[in-house]
């Protein structure tokens, strides 16, 4: 009986053990299956101006009120398309405007090359709805960037001296406090920067809007850095204590041995600890959405306004229907999202890795 | 006959240079946010009353209180707590106890990795994807916490992985010398004693999960609803998307209000954080091992 339960017992305790390689394999299906649709998606629809390239034919206007119900209604084939207005108009009646529907009834949403190449993000258009992420990236890019030059100086230096200067109980309290830190809510950190630090821009910088790359970008590299900080400390931790005990008896100062032994010896951490930082700050959403100011803007300064990808999902996916190209693009974009932050999280274990076997 | 020489006087003037240099750093790190928790606490605090709490929004959420986002968000956290607990914990168990060092188990530990990586809006995609569409939970609590319980999974594995670990090996060894079974040695005498340490792990995870907003836009959290949630397939109010609704998304809402529900969501978080902190470095020092 025992043996029975032990055995059971492993059973379970292992498929809790895989769940988390179910559930990353889930993500991306899930997420797939809902976004895949529009990178492939090839579509004959009627729409707005192909009814009105009918109208101006001379059809009749009860055919187009006949019509009308299939208005964006997507099929994968032109045939089924025009079986469908057939049926719908009677296939006599139909025949005259074939040709003008087979011309102008084909729609491709996704377009590789303007996804990756477009600034223009205008899904919402009623005439030719455009998906170009390239403003989307830049202000990620921006934002995430700006941060990063704001954090991984200060979340470095306070590494550093929590783990070589401080000791004892200070060491303990400046640690318990980069932890709270960490546990501040991303949408509290929004709403820092729409109510304190925008009026403060404002006024400091003399600009008409505090909420640009400037705002978020101090948002997020405070949000950022306490996992940096944290990560970087356990790297110059591991960096054994003879390597110090070595440089120092042969002269070197305090400083030398931390800039010219530990740091070099514990580079991989701090790289780990670096990326995860950018992790962390280009998946960041809240926060971004709302100290970004959400404008669609190629930034050429740091007072520009801009729009992360991460926000503009969080912005739009509430107004669009299931399954509408719409939809689906931001599904796409999710998928990107996904991808990437997989890409950096694998890098950062790989780094880390590569310290732990020295 | 030991006088420092010139080098050591400049040696040393540096040295004080850079710990300054680096004292400073670490300040500039922690001081802004220490004045923004001051003007949390100075501009909420006063809005916080027993009325704020326990009574609904009115006037289209410009007064009134946060009853209804509270209790949602309790709501919330119990259910992705109800699924993610027992998931992580077990989780935990099978790599502290079972686990091989082989691939499947490098492959499990970057999948976790990954999970807490993975940005949070994508979460708000896949439990819309699957959870509300593909399972038909409807924007739904149920939907909402297991978003969120997915999302947190990692915190509890990893705490709890590390107080199985501290459990000494001896005795493990003790228990199946007495001719126990594996799981009677783990229920019996690993579980008991890293209990504290995977509450630590639970009330870190509580934190988490209370302040997320992003996963349960699409899920399961309402702009506003006027009564409480009766089960888990109802939809519900969160105190942070409340936050994020009533200063961005309302007009004429007063100043005082979002700071009255952003120090309430801050509170909450950093009392939990704190409570976890505490009871961790209570443990250390009473560990007898």
């Amino acid at each position: 009986m025992a043996w029975f339960v032990d055995k059971f017992v492993q059973v379970v305790v292992f498929i809790a053990g895989i769940s988390a390689i179910i559930f990353i394999i889930g993500i991306f299906v899930f997420i797939t299956k809902e976004g895949i649709g529009f990178v492939l998606k090839s579509n004959y629809t009627l729409n707005e101006p192909l009814f009105n390239l009918l109208e101006d034919k001379g059809m009749p206007d009860d055919l187009l009120d006949a019509l009308s119900p299939m208005d964006g209604k997507p099929f994968h084939t032109s045939k089924e398309l025009i079986k469908a207005v057939e049926t719908t108009i009677g296939a006599e009646q139909a025949r005259p405007y074939e040709q003008l529907i087979l011309k102008n009834s084909h729609h491709q949403p996704f377009v590789l090359k303007t996804f990756f190449t477009s600034p223009k993000w205008t899904p919402t258009s009623e005439i030719k709805p455009v998906y170009g992420t390239l403003a989307l990236m830049a202000g990620t890019a921006s934002v995430t960037g700006f941060a990063m030059l704001v954090a991984i100086p200060f979340s470095l230096g306070a590494a550093i001296y929590i783990g070589e200067f401080a000791t004892g109980r200070k060491r303990e309290f400046l640690k318990i406090l980069i932890e709270l830190l960490a546990a501040i809510p991303s949408v509290v950190w929004g709403f820092i920067g729409l109510s304190i630090l925008n009026p403060l821009i404002i006024k400091i910088f003399h600009v008409p809007i505090g909420l640009n790359i400037l705002n978020a970008g101090l948002i997020l590299g405070l949000m950022s850095a306490p996992i940096m900080t944290t990560i970087a400390e356990d790297a110059l931790k591991a960096v054994p204590d003879r390597y110090r005990e070595a440089a120092e008896a042969m002269g070197a100062s305090r400083w030398q041995v931390i800039f010219k032994v530990v740091m070099p010896a514990g580079k991989n951490g701090l790289v780990a600890a670096v990326l995860l930082g950018v992790g962390r700050g280009f998946g960041e959403t809240m926060a971004v959405l709302m100290a970004t100011g959400h404008s669609i803007n190629m930034p050429t300064s740091i007072f520009d306004s801009v729009r992360a990808m991460t926000a503009t999902i969080a912005a739009e996916l509430g107004e669009t229907a299931v399954g509408s190209d719409h939809y689906q693009a931001l599904f796409t974009l999710g998928i990107f999202l996904f991808l990437i932050t997989f890409l950096i999280n694998l890098t950062a274990d790989l780094v880390l890795r590569g310290v732990r076997k020295e | 006959m030991f006088e420092a020489t010139e080098i050591n006087i400049r040696n040393r003037r540096i040295e004080s240079l850079v710990r300054i240099l680096f004292i400073l750093m670490t300040g500039l790190l922690i001081l802004p946010v220490i004045m923004i928790l001051a003007i949390l606490t100075y501009k909420g605090g006063s809005m916080v009353s027993m009325n704020f709490l326990f009574t609904k929004p009115t006037d289209g959420m410009t007064s009134g209180g946060i009853f209804p986002a509270l209790i949602g968000t309790v709501w919330l956290v119990g259910v992705a707590l109800l699924f993610s607990v027992p998931l992580g914990v077990s989780a935990a168990v099978y790599l502290s106890e079972y686990a091989k060092d082989n691939w499947l188990t490098r492959i499990i530990n970057l999948a976790i990795i990954n999970l807490a990586g993975v940005p949070s809006i994508v979460y708000a995609l896949f439990g819309l994807g699957a959870f509300v569409l593909f399972f038909k939970f409807g924007t739904s609590i149920l939907a909402a916490s297991l978003t969120l319980g997915i999302m947190t999974l990692p915190v509890v594995i990893v705490s709890t992985k590390e107080s199985l670990q501290a459990v000494p090996q001896s005795f493990r060894e003790a228990c199946w010398n007495m001719g126990a079974t594996k799981w009677q040695t783990i229920w019996k005498v690993v579980l008991p004693n890293s209990l504290s340490g995977i509450l630590t792990g639970i009330i870190l995870e509580v934190s988490r999960t209370a302040g997320e907003t992003a996963p349960i836009m699409f899920t399961g959290a309402a702009f506003f609803l006027p009564h409480l949630p009766e089960s888990v397939f109802d939809q519900t109010m969160a105190m942070s998307l409340h936050l994020f609704v009533i200063s961005t998304q309302v007009p004429g809402v007063p100043e005082d209000l979002p700071y009255g529900v952003a120090f309430v969501l801050i509170a909450m978080v950093l009392i939990m954080n704190s409570l976890s902190i505490a009871f961790r470095v209570y443990l250390r020092g009473k560990k007898k091992w």
